[in-house]
């Protein structure tokens, strides 16, 4: 299939009470099959963005699109968008009252009706792949960290979205169950999974990015293929910011 | 075996009678617990709610249960209704008003917190899936809630069979009013019965209130996440 433009947004803004300007006129387009990774420092609105691509935070103004049609700030209908625009946040939120399968087959069920012994199926199947199958009985409490946001990443994908946000999964984790993550997202890039991918994990990045987009109080300051945004900074915002890493790199 | 007290409480029925008076109050606490529930729910969902002056005078309401005795609420009810609206509440009937009074504030500051204590990720990841608001109500919110509020309605259950003792007061014959009455029966002839009758009924409420004090250890743990 050929690969067509499936997300974009025009100029769009958004501030809250509090805090003007927070998004600040982004203009941003996703083909199918992409990998987009959004880094930038802490508060620059990146998970703002991310919220607002899926309707959990309305916006002031501009244009969301998915698939040429425009998302309306309807919030009656924002399940409709949410069902084809998965998303993964770095808390995992897993729902502690049910087991992973029962995290796992809850939505497909509810939202999608599809019937309970096909989704399960899919549900055994994907946990297998991201080598959890033994664990589809267990609490959310009885996993650890990196085996709760697989979990999670399956929740997400057995909706079958069109588009995947996220939102530094692997942030809230444990060095060592970093690498078993992010290599489940690495297979999913590589299977032609559509993505928005916010991290803080450069290497991780620069492997798993189509493109990079260097955000800065609000704005899209720098938007580059990762090597060329690793190697070649323009921007003195993202030199600066890309610095901030290599002294953490040294100092480890 | 002239003073051996035990003995009053084998006399005739005093044994069974001591029971049927605890009967009595945990009937009281069983009714009063269930309105209580149904209506703390309500109230819980209310103090949750945006409006600022429905949560002041829902405050207002639990600070003032608080703070009043229970047993100036059963006097106030029982006596003070008669006195002045010519209302002819029965003890009981009065005892049930009572304990529903607060124990429907106790229950809904412990909903409205369970409630709270949910963090706001649990239903955005509920959205993030597609499910809609009534979903994430029904298939997320609620059943947490009730686990949260599992062992603290225990406790409060147990409370409140504890705290009815007080209707004696009010001339409800429960399990302390037997007591008396058997005592009084025995004056005379068994002058240490009053220990034996009310170390009876000590462990009468003992064995009640034991294994809700045990549920609700058990599911605090066993219901932590
Ligand atoms: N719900 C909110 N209410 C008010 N301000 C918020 C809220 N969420 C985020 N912000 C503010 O918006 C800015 C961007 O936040 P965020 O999108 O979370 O940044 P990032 O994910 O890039 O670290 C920050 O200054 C943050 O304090
Ligand atoms: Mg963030």
């Amino acid at each position: 299939m050929e690969n067509h433009l499936i997300l974009e947004t025009q100029e769009l803004s958004k501030s809250y009470e509090n805090q003007k300007n927070v998004l600040n006129g982004i203009n941003f387009s996703i083909q199918t099959g992409e990998v987009v990774v959004i880094v930038g420092p802490s508060g620059c609105g990146k998970s703002t963005f991310l919220r607002c691509l899926n309707m959990l935070e309305p916006i002031d103004a501009g244009v969301i699109r998915l698939d040429g049609k425009e998302i309306h700030q309807d919030f009656k209908k924002a399940h409709l968008i949410r069902e084809k625009v998965g998303m993964v946040f770095q808390s995992y939120e897993l729902f502690p009252h049910r087991t992973v399968l029962d995290n796992i087959i809850l939505a497909p069920i509810k939202v999608q009706k599809r019937k309970k012994e096909d989704v399960t199926k899919e549900a055994v199947a994907l946990l297998t792949r991201v080598g959890l199958f033994e664990k589809k009985s267990a609490y959310p409490r009885q996993l650890s960290g990196g085996q709760k946001q697989r979990v999670a990443i399956v929740r997400a994908l057995i909706m079958h979205p069109e588009i995947l946000l996220l939102d530094e999964i692997t942030a809230a984790l444990d060095p060592e169950m970093v690498r078993e993550v992010l290599q489940v997202v690495l297979q999913l890039a590589k299977e032609g999974m559509t993505m928005i991918i916010v991290t803080h994990e450069m290497g991780f990045a620069k492997a798993v990015a189509d493109r990079v987009l260097f955000l800065d109080q609000g704005q899209v300051v720098e938007e580059a293929a990762p090597f060329e945004f690793f190697t070649y900074p323009k921007s003195e915002r993202a030199k600066q910011f890309l610095n901030t890493f290599h002294y953490e790199a040294i100092e480890i | 075996m002239q003073d051996l007290g035990i003995q009053v409480l084998f006399r005739g029925t005093n044994f069974l009678r001591l029971w049927q008076g605890l009967w009595v109050s945990l009937q009281i606490a069983a009714i009063s617990m269930l309105f209580s529930v149904i209506l703390g729910i309500f109230l819980g969902m209310i103090m949750t709610g945006k409006n600022r002056i429905v949560r002041l005078l829902c405050r207002i309401y639990l600070e003032t249960v608080r703070i009043m005795p229970q047993l100036v609420l059963l006097f106030l009810v029982y006596f003070g209704t008669a006195k002045h609206f010519g209302l002819d509440l029965s003890s009981e009937v009065s005892a049930v008003i009572v304990f529903t009074f607060w124990g429907t504030a106790e229950m809904g500051d412990l909903v409205r917190s369970a409630f709270l204590s949910i963090p706001s990720h649990q239903y955005e990841s509920g959205y993030a899936l597609g499910l809609q608001k009534w979903q994430v109500f029904f298939h997320i919110m609620i059943p947490q809630t009730v686990r949260r509020l599992l062992p603290s309605s225990v406790n409060l259950l147990s409370r409140m069979i504890k705290t009815t003792s007080l209707v004696v007061l009010i001339g409800v014959v429960e399990v302390v009013k037997v007591g008396k009455q058997i005592i009084d029966a025995a004056r005379y002839d068994v002058p240490t019965s009053a220990l034996w009758v009310y170390g009876t009924i000590f462990f009468m409420y003992f064995l009640i209130c034991f294994p809700f004090s045990i549920a609700s250890s058990y599911l605090e743990k066993r219901l932590k996440d």
